[in-house]
């Protein structure tokens, strides 16, 4: 008897009749990987090695009880975070990431003290303690988090894309998930608007093989995750993400599609974490055959480090680099240990910006 | 015999619209599927589909006619060999003033009938203080208040844009955000696909990087399913980041019973959003506070969830003519003055509290109403005070019972208020039930005036 009139559908890429999915990858098998000067391959080895060292660390004090609660370690992924963020506009390009995001932090080059600090809840931390390990911020570097919630930066993400594409400002997202976090309805959703309305983001997925101890072929009916944003005309990548060189190649090529408005991409950077999910995990799931294989064959840091000795770096000079780290990283901890606590008249504070 | 062609119902809270166009003229030859009208409704203009063949007879009611009843006969439709001036009686239009027709709910029984909620709320002698004193009054409906409240924040910041379900195209599901495209076009009026998780995450995430983002639920029902970027990504981020991260959105949209939907259409999250620490919650019931609170929120640095009506839409109240009419956060307002005994409502359950104290100064009980306007914080002053005054108090709240704000105002007298207390504190809510659709079940479930009434009596040891 009644209907609604009949609207017009709104500009869309199905519109597009000559619509064929651009290969990213074709592109990066073409080059695989990124030509470094000297300075910035030394960079990247600091940069991993930081993370590592720190890494470490972390879990000792954990160990220790003075990092409580959840604590998701980033040791063996180190060349994902290295590699895409160096190809980042500074001040103008954001990320955000789930809860394992210390790597993600010390690759922007924030001090490594307020990190440890807020690991172990203290007032110095970089959330003055009252966010923890999955829950740090720094809006300064434009780093929206350290999420908790799995899959939750996918859309929040989507939302800083758009606040770029509003702002016509250049800048991009890089929103950062696990395997695990790509089984997230949400994660899909957004990669339907993202297309949509063409925002520019990089959709990476970091898949080191477990959603917690649900290894990918056990959670996944398709494991090529690059491949699943196929439907929403979302081009993929797969890339190696135990290689920084190859990561790095790889987010030029994207970097460079998604600021020429076309669109969202999608890089699944195949990667493994050495230690368990989270400091709780005893990670029985897997082999300690499977491990060690891939610490001794596919590390970032030692195939970096190969490198350097074949241009001509001595062992002692990646020794000193080493300890000059370990240095800053015992400092940190140490910063972290003897800084107080915050205040407890702090508890009331930030929970609104406003007095009402 | 002619038939009639009586102006149909086309949505569930639809009682009356306007007769936008005739697409066919008195004479025509309709087929059946011919579109002989276009009707304007609460929601949407549609079109008035022909299922029965014939020529138009006499036209009724001249197009452009608003407030059209539905069930009233618009056309005569002659069949094969029928004169077509034999529809001669004009059914009467229903004639009334455009406020309020879109509220569903009857109330029958004779106390309380729904004619007289739909009239345009008296002013009951208490002045807004935010208010100067001699300002302009105009009448409008909720649903325009809450609109050009969001236009003018927008044209006041480019950062503030609105996205949703239908908000642009289709100029709103609940025509709350009509003719924003036409002005702000579709970078700020944003349609969404039908996928509340991702669009909040979108909107929250905006407000991250710095835009001023206005989210409609197309109801609060939906946002259920977005409730862990309300929550876990709006609401705690600011607390978790030491006050680095901002998340100025706005969540708003259509909350509580409409009109005969059912369960799962049907529901009160005031409680729910207000427990949540990190959040501002809004629940205005009138007009000048859907604007005034509208354009504080926007504004508002923190996260805010907007409780509005359905049923309250189309209601019509005056409003402040103001250049920038901006109401605090987190001050209830004293609507009605009384001596005996105090009323706590919000919402649509203002309107009731108000018509349940004017049949109680009929029986020589002088009733306080309170509309909390802000659920979250809860201006708890402001309810004492009232205590402190009357030392009796219902609190009227269209929402379950158990762990209701109700519940938590009588909280707030037991422990801060109980010195003044002359009888136990009393609430009266919806029954702890699934909202049923039946029409009978539907109304007893609901909170209504008698209910209030009764409560009232009891405290005041009157009944």
């Amino acid at each position: 008897m009644a209907k609604a009139p009949t609207k017009t559908a709104p500009h869309s890429p199905a519109e597009n009749p000559d619509f064929a999915l651009h290969s990213l990858q074709e592109e990066l098998e073409a080059k695989k990987r990124y030509d470094a000067t000297d300075d910035q391959l030394r960079d990247f080895y600091e940069q991993m090695l930081l993370i590592r060292r720190f890494e470490e660390r972390a879990g000792q004090l954990y160990g220790l009880g003075l990092i409580g609660g959840f604590c998701h370690l980033y040791i063996g992924q180190e060349a994902v975070a290295v590699g895409l963020q160096s190809a980042l506009t500074e001040q103008l390009d954001s990320v955000i990431t789930g809860y394992r995001d210390h790597g993600h932090m010390l690759a922007y080059g924030i001090d490594p003290k307020v990190i440890m600090a807020e690991l172990t809840g203290r007032e110095a931390g970089i959330s003055k303690g009252k966010g923890g390990s999955m829950h740090m911020f720094s809006t300064e570097h434009k780093f929206y988090g350290g999420h908790g919630i799995v899959g939750a930066q996918v859309a929040l993400g989507g939302g800083l894309a758009l606040a770029h594409q509003y702002n016509e400002d250049g800048g991009l997202c890089l929103a950062y998930f696990g395997d695990g976090a790509a089984n997230q309805g949400q994660v899909y959703e957004t990669f339907n608007m993202a297309s949509l309305w063409k925002l520019p983001i990089v959709f990476v997925i970091e898949n080191n093989q477990y959603a917690m101890g649900t290894a990918v072929s056990r959670s996944s009916a398709e494991t090529e995750f690059y491949r699943r944003g196929t439907a929403f005309r979302i081009p993929g990548m797969k890339v190696n993400g135990m290689d920084v060189l190859e990561v790095r190649q790889a987010a030029e090529i994207a970097f460079k599609h998604v600021r020429e408005g076309r669109g969202p991409v999608l890089m699944e950077c195949e990667t493994y974490r050495y230690r368990g999910h989270s400091m709780s995990d005893p990670a029985k799931y897997r082999t300690r055959e499977e491990v060690q294989d891939v610490k001794e064959h596919k590390d970032p840091i030692e195939a970096v480090k190969k490198i350097l000795i074949e241009q001509g770096n001595s062992e002692d000079d990646l020794k000193a680099i080493d300890k000059g780290i370990r240095k800053v990283v015992s400092e940190a901890a140490d910063f972290a240990e003897n800084s107080p606590e915050p205040d407890p008249s702090e508890l009331y504070t930030d929970v609104l910006v406003e007095e009402y | 015999m002619a038939i009639e062609l009586k102006m149909p119902a086309l949505s569930p809270t639809m009682e009356e619209g306007t007769l936008a166009k005739w697409l066919k003229q008195e004479g025509d030859t309709i087929e059946i599927g011919d579109i002989i009208a276009e009707i304007e409704t609460d929601k949407a203009t549609m079109e008035f589909e022909a299922v029965d063949e014939g020529t138009l007879g006499k036209i009724l009611v001249a197009e452009g006619t608003e407030n059209v009843a539905v069930g009233t006969v618009i056309a005569m439709l002659a069949g094969e060999g029928e004169d077509v001036s034999e529809a001669a009686a004009a059914a009467p239009v229903d004639d009334v003033p455009g406020e309020g027709k879109d509220v569903g709910r009857p109330e029958g029984s004779g106390e309380g009938s729904e004619a007289e909620i739909a009239k345009p709320a008296k002013k009951w002698g208490v002045k807004d203080p935010e208010i100067p004193h001699g300002t302009n009054m105009a009448t409008v409906t909720v649903r325009e208040a809450l609109r050009d409240g969001m236009a003018e924040e927008m044209r006041r910041d480019e950062r503030v844009f609105v996205m949703g379900e239908e908000v642009a195209q289709y100029q709103g599901a609940y025509k709350v955000t009509q003719g924003l495209l036409d002005e702000f076009g579709p970078k700020r009026v944003i349609d969404t696909p039908i996928t509340e998780y991702g669009f909040a995450g979108i909107g929250t995430g905006a407000a991250m990087g710095g835009l001023r983002p206005i989210v409609e639920f197309m109801t609060f029902n939906f946002a259920m399913q977005a409730i862990d970027h309300i929550i876990n990504s709006a609401a705690k981020t600011n607390y978790m980041s030491g006050g680095q991260m901002r998340c100025p959105v706005v969540f708003r949209g259509p909350n509580a019973a409409a009109s005969r939907v059912g369960a799962q259409h049907s529901q009160n999250y005031g409680p729910w959003y207000a427990s949540v620490p990190g959040l501002i919650v809004i629940a205005p019931y009138d007009a000048s506070d859907a604007k005034g609170l509208m354009k504080a929120a926007i504004r508002c640095e923190d996260p805010v969830v907007f409780l509005e009506n359905e049923l309250v839409y189309g209601r019509s109240f005056e409003l402040p003519e103001l250049d920038d009419h901006v109401l605090p956060i987190g001050k209830a307002r004293i609507v009605r003055e009384g001596a005996d005994v105090t009323i706590v409502a919000y919402s649509i359950a203002v309107g009731l509290a108000l018509e349940a104290a004017e049949q109680l100064a009929d029986e020589g009980i002088d009733a306080e109403v309170i509309d909390l306007r802000t659920l979250r914080p809860l201006d708890k002053e402001t309810v004492l005070e009232s205590l402190k005054k009357t030392n009796r108090m219902v609190i009227a709240e269209e929402g379950w019972p158990t762990c209701s704000i109700a519940s938590e105002i009588v909280a707030i007298c037991m422990e801060d208020g109980f010195d003044h207390l002359d009888a136990p504190v009393t609430r009266v809510c919806d029954e702890d039930v699934p909202l049923p659709y039946a029409a009978n079940l539907e109304k007893l479930a609901l909170i209504d005036t008698p209910r209030i009434v009764k409560a009232v009596k009891k405290v005041c040891y009157r009944d």
